[in-house]
């Protein structure tokens, strides 16, 4: 199915968003849509360079980015040792992992109006909704990774006399670390999405928050200019955690 | 996503025999119930939390809540009529991404591109747009669940091995016999797939939407008892949640194995 003229499906492509730019441009400049739902677009842009230039991003910015490290880190430090010892015997799998999985089915989401409840409209409940959310991927594939290892290497190892120690960094790890990779990128995912969602429902600052407060004041310029920003930083932290991850697995093939 | 475990796939005899793995769950979730119970009672803030017994009662109390019940059905609704609207769209879709191959090199970036934005920044825009009633809680959970539909049928009809093609070719078959009898028969698990990765998807949306504006829907009800300080009525509230959840999603999981197993 590969094939075709690339340049052409970058000409349409190119097309497609230049027409849609032009919609916008057009639908707004002609008042066809409420201002409120649809700001012009020389606006929204003027907003959005504004926003650039001058830095005010950075309060919000920061507090969105300190809930998602330490929710990340939680969930990884929490999910990896805890995935590594159910992982030690066969029976402690079959009883863990079923009910992680199960509880992993329970759109975690639903947890926020306690965790505002426990937690507060701060930083604290978003850091909790992050690290239930981002620790179940990584406990699964913890889980996974370690229970997977192929049985001749440890019996191979084992006959060798390995001991423990030498086992878990010279077998066990390396063999299991591309699935336990793959669980703590989608933490990693997950983690920044629903603390940006959280936001959105109840908070006091953060990316999210700004948006909603912008919606709600009826300044849609200013709303889309950090609709764009939080997208642009979306897409910043998708494309380094796949880098890193490309260049781990290449460092340890 | 996250592998699981094949049954089986590390077994030592030795910790085998002395109890089965459904028991001992059992009673790791029982002990839970009960370290909660017993927790909560002597040092817990009946503010803030509530013991399962009383969470119990006030599932109980749900059932001649007709408001409740309401706010419970009016979130069903949602989320099927999101999900069905996102299978019906979603499928043609994806098979025209699929198999066109203008259409595939053309869209199917911005498809891609579309699927990795995060969804939650635009929600504030989808209420604006759709008011604070049912329509933009479908909406949104129409826009979560759609993508992985259409992805997974994409890279199902694109999985297909040319070798059946050119085999149903030679043997004669034209166009339409080859779309109805080789391709969609051969999509259907990574379609199933995509249901039930889309199946998750619109809970988030619909309970995101929920839970961020509602005039008397479920996310009315957990701000309700959420600033009422009734947290055992907000403990019920989100396990009735859960239920519907994990009905929804173990439905779809089920249907994805069911239709997994075909051609094997």
């Amino acid at each position: 199915m590969s094939g075709g003229n690339p340049w052409l499906y970058r000409g349409v492509q190119v097309l497609f968003v230049a027409a849609l730019l032009g919609l916008w441009y057009y639908v707004s400049a002609n008042g066809i849509v409420s201002p409120i739902l649809l700001p012009s677009m020389t606006a929204s842009f003027a907003e959005f360079g504004h926003l650039l230039s001058t830095g005010s991003y950075w309060p919000d910015l920061d507090v969105t980015l300190y809930e998602f490290v330490c929710a990340f880190l939680l969930a990884a430090s929490a999910g990896c040792s805890l995935g590594y010892i159910v992982s030690r015997s066969g029976f402690s799998i079959r009883v863990f992992d079923p009910l992680f999985a199960g509880l992993y089915s329970i759109p975690a989401i639903l947890l926020f109006p306690l965790y505002v409840l426990f937690f507060g409209l701060g930083a604290g409940s978003k850091i909790a909704i992050g690290t239930t959310i981002a620790f179940f991927p990584i406990v699964l594939n913890t889980i996974a990774g370690f229970a997977y290892v192929e049985k001749a290497y440890i019996t191979a190892a084992r006959s060798m006399g390995a001991s423990e120690l030498q086992m878990f960094w010279s077998v066990m790890l390396p063999a299991a670390f591309p699935v336990v990779l793959t669980g703590l990128r989608i933490g990693f995912i997950v983690a920044f999405l629903s603390i940006l969602g959280s936001e959105t429902i109840a908070s006091l600052a953060g990316l999210g928050h700004r948006i909603v407060t912008y919606a709600e004041s009826m300044d849609p310029a200013k709303m889309f200019a950090y609709i764009f920003f939080a997208i642009i930083i979306a897409f910043l932290l998708n494309g380094g955690v796949s880098t890193l991850e490309k260049r781990v697995r290449r460092w340890q093939a | 996503m996250s592998a699981r475990i094949a049954e089986g796939a590390v077994r030592r005899p030795a910790a085998a025999v002395r109890m089965s793995p459904g028991v001992a769950r059992l009673l790791i979730i029982a002990g839970l119930i009960i370290f909660w119970e017993v927790s909560v009672r002597l040092w817990g803030d009946p503010l803030f939390l509530a013991p399962p017994s009383q969470v119990v009662v006030s599932l109980y109390e749900f059932i001649w809540n007709p408001q409740v019940l309401n706010a419970l059905r009016t979130t069903l609704y949602e989320l099927v009529v999101a999900f069905a609207l996102a299978v019906a769209i979603g499928l043609p879709l994806g098979l025209i991404l699929g198999l066109q191959r203008f259409a595939y090199g053309s869209f199917y970036p911005i498809v891609l591109l579309l699927y990795a934005t995060p969804q939650a920044t635009i929600l504030p825009l989808v209420i604006l747009a759709f008011g604070i009633g049912t329509e933009s809680k479908i909406a949104f959970g129409f826009t979560h669940s759609i993508f992985p539909i259409v992805v997974n049928v994409v890279a199902g009809v694109q999985g297909l091995k040319p070798s059946l093609i050119v085999a149903a070719r030679s043997m004669g078959a034209n166009r339409r016999q080859i779309l109805t009898n080789v391709v969609i028969p051969h999509m259907i698990p990574s379609f199933f797939t995509g249901m039930r990765i889309g199946m998750t998807g619109d809970l988030l949306g619909v309970l995101l939407a929920e839970l961020y504006v509602s005039q008397a829907g479920v996310g009315h009800y957990t701000r309700l008892f959420t600033e009422s300080f009734e947290p055992q009525r907000l403990f019920a509230l989100i396990a009735c949640l859960a239920a519907i959840a994990v009905f929804l999603n173990e439905s779809c999981r089920r249907a994805e194995r069911r239709m997994s197993r075909w051609h094997d």
